[in-house]
Parts: C-alpha cells; structure tokens; sequence
C-alpha cells in the first residue's frame, strides 16, 4: 500500500490539511487500513523534500495548520504509479504455500489435514467478510470494493488449497516419475 | 426445529469388492432459518447427499428425517407428497420449462399438488413479485437472462409451504454478480424460516452460509482446528 501515492492522489482535486489527509484515507480504504497522524506527517515532509507537494501556512485559519498542495511534478508522479503496474511476475513468498510444502516433508504429518485446518479458517474470514459487506455495502461503495478485493483475494487462495489437494491426492495414486526433474527453471518477463 | 436430519447415512453404489462409496456415516442437522453450504471436490459425496436428502435416492443405511418424520417409513406416495410439499430443488442448469412462462413454471408444483389454475398462477406470481421478478411473469425462459432463469427456478423451490431448500451448484452456470444475487435470495429465504443447504465448490459462494460443512471421501473432513494465534480469528487485515 503505498501512502505516498495515496497522499498525491487526494491532493490532486485540492489543497488540503494533514488531518483531513488522513480521514480521507481511511475513509477511501472503508476504514480497512487504520493509518497513524505521525505516518501522514512524515510522507508529507518527504512528498515536499521531493518536490511533490507545497506547504503553506493556512491563511483562512489561525494556528500552526499547514495547508499542503500537489505541484506538476506531483501529477506527474502520480499519474505514473496509477498506470505503472504493481510488479507481480515473482511469486511472493506465501507463508501459507510454504507451510503446506514444508508438510509434505514432516513424518506422520497428514498434508490434507494441514489443508483442511487452513481451508476451513479461510472460508470462515469469507464468512465475517460477507457478513461484514452485506452489512455495509449498500451505504459504502468503497467498503464494499474493498470487501470484494479481500473476498476474492481469499477465494483464490482456498482454490489453490483446493488443487494441491486432488493433486496430492492424484499424485499418491500414480507410480513416481522417475525421469530426472528438468534443472532450467522459468522465469516470467513480463513487460512494464 | 429441525428440518432436516440425517443420522449415519451411508450410499454404496455396486457391491462386493467393486463397491464405490458415495457417503459415510454422515450426520447432518438443518434447523429453519439455518443456511448450510456443502463443499467438497469432485466426487467427495455432495450430490449423493443432497439427493438422499430430498428423497430422489435411498441411502444403503442410516436414516433421514424431513419435518420430523422418517423417510424410512414411508411410502412412494408420501414421499412424492413431501417433495412436492415441503422440499424446493434448485439445479445448476435451472431445469425449467420451456414452453411455459416463467409465472406458470413457477405455479406447476402447486398445481401438481391438486390446487386450481389460477389460484396457483396468483401465488407464483406473488413469488416472483418478492424475488423482484414482476416484470418477468410472462417471459418464457428462453427470453430470460441466465441470473433471471435461476431467480425464477429458486422462486419456483420457494412457492407453497415449502421450508427446505436444497440447491446443486445454484450459481455453478452465472457469472459472480448473478450468482451472489442467487445466494442473497438464498440468504434472504433463510431469514424468513426456510432451512437451505446448497452444495457448492465456489468458496466465495460459500461464505453466504451460517455453517460449511466439508466433504472428503464422503465423509465429513475432520482436522483439528486452526490453532489460535496472531492472525486466527481477526476478520480485518490491518496494513501492519
């Protein structure tokens, strides 16, 4: 989640205060991503040490508040990271993936119970998840695209639990390959 | 109340040494008002159960108890009396007919049941009048979206007195917005006393009911429960 960009992007309508800054970027995250004054603060200073941003002293309001607002290298900042894709051609590593490889490598330990545990306690975050966004979805558009981002994230993961357990299951069932496993391993390029 | 009860229910198909088993010593309880959601790979026994479960098939041993009573005791009229009474099916491909409009597919089993014409057609269409089909009764199916086909087969299960709802991958045939709208209705229904179970592989479809139950080897997959720790149990992510 990067709080830099965030910032930009709820300074591009307008100028606005440090404060406001960070109700805005709760609000925008349904309230998901709780985000501390002090963290605000310090991006802002950076943003401005950069050239992104402008600080001035608020001129309708008495008191220390600094009003901030997004200067042309800050558009352009932005408008870059919105349409520069997240690198995702390298697997991350999943901790869930390698506790379910690390399973198959335990004596006595049953790799499909392993997948079970993990599958049910997924569904039921899907469960409070839904719950959750049948609750307040009709209000909040922004928590119900949220909501469906971590659904879906999470629906992903229990497909995959799924797969590697009939492939499990299938691979107990077929006699082992005793060809030698191919040593190039394939990398994924994509282009950016 | 229980609506459904199925104690020790086991399905063989075939016998001796080339026996296949479907289920096994399942239990499974469906209170009203309870959404139960099956989920399980291919061939894990969820069909079976939900054929056994609305009567169609008979189990090799153990019982069902639909309302309180026992399948077990009762004859092939009764329990086509049941089915067409007080169970609602929901297939994967809607299973409607084509020659008849969405408000008459709607009022057939009422009008199977022995009630008159155009009092059943009044009571379909105030079925789909409360899945916010109105507008569809005249429509045949095949002037029907695939999400309104379905709407109208739930309504069709739904229709009467009909508390149990079981459904067979309701949503397997739409896409994600139409099936969630399928399992909202669901989920609605079961707020208003029907008890549904509703077999399916989608675990994002799944989430809709009050309890999942797991299927392997048609058995109910056991494993210990995830141990509870820094991320068990917390239903929000925080950036950390």
């Amino acid at each position: 989640m990067s709080v830099r960009h965030a910032l930009l992007a709820f300074l591009s309508a307008r100028p606005k205060y440090g404060l406001q800054l960070r109700e805005e970027f709760e609000e925008s995250t349904g309230e998901v991503w709780p985000l501390n004054v002090g963290q605000v603060y310090t991006t802002l200073q950076r943003l401005e040490r950069d050239g992104m941003i402008e600080s001035d002293e608020s001129e309708d309001e008495p008191g220390p508040q600094k009003v901030f607002k997004i200067t042309e290298a800050g558009r352009v900042e932005l408008d870059q990271w919105l349409n520069t894709p997240p690198d995702m051609a390298q697997p991350p590593r999943d901790e869930l993936v390698i506790k379910v490889l690390s399973a198959l490598r335990v004596p006595g330990v049953s790799v499909h119970d392993v997948i079970q545990v993990h599958r049910r306690y997924l569904v039921e975050l899907m469960q409070q998840w839904t719950r959750l966004k049948e609750d307040e979805a009709d209000f909040d558009l922004t928590f119900a695209l949220v909501g469906d981002a971590e659904l879906f994230r999470l629906d992903s993961v229990v497909r995959w639990l799924d797969a590697a357990d009939s492939r499990l299951k299938r691979a107990a069932l077929e006699p082992p390959d005793t060809k030698p496993a191919p040593l190039i391993r394939r990398r994924l390029v994509t282009r950016r | 109340m229980s609506l459904l009860e199925l104690h020790q229910v086991s399905k063989f198909y075939g016998e001796g040494e080339t026996a296949v088993r479907a289920l096994y010593e399942m239990d499974l309880s469906v209170d009203e008002g309870q959404f139960v959601a099956v989920m399980g790979p291919s061939g894990s026994g969820k069909s079976t159960l939900l054929t056994i479960a609305g009567s169609l098939e008979e189990p090799s041993s153990g019982e069902v108890y639909v309302g309180g009573a026992a399948l077990s005791r009762m004859g092939r009229n009764d329990k086509a009396r049941l089915r067409r009474r007080a169970i609602g099916y929901v297939f994967q491909d809607f299973n409607l007919l084509p020659g008849l409009s969405a408000a008459e597919n709607v009022a057939l089993p009422l009008e199977l049941d022995g009630v008159p014409s155009r009092r059943a057609l009044q009571i379909g269409c105030s079925t789909l009048e409360r899945l916010a089909l109105a507008d569809r009764a005249g429509h045949y199916p095949d002037q029907l979206s695939g999400g309104e086909r379905q709407r109208v087969a739930i309504a069709r299960a739904l229709v009467g007195e009909r508390r149990l709802l079981l459904a067979d991958e309701p949503s397997g045939a739409l896409d994600s917005r139409n099936g969630e709208a399928v399992m909202r209705i669901i989920f609605d229904a079961c707020r208003s006393g029907v008890g549904a179970v509703v077999v399916t592989h989608d675990p994002h479809l799944a989430s809709w009911a009050d309890r999942v139950v797991f299927l392997r080897d048609g058995r109910v997959a056991n494993a210990p429960d995830a141990v509870a720790g820094a991320s068990a149990g917390r239903p929000l992510a925080s950036p950390g």
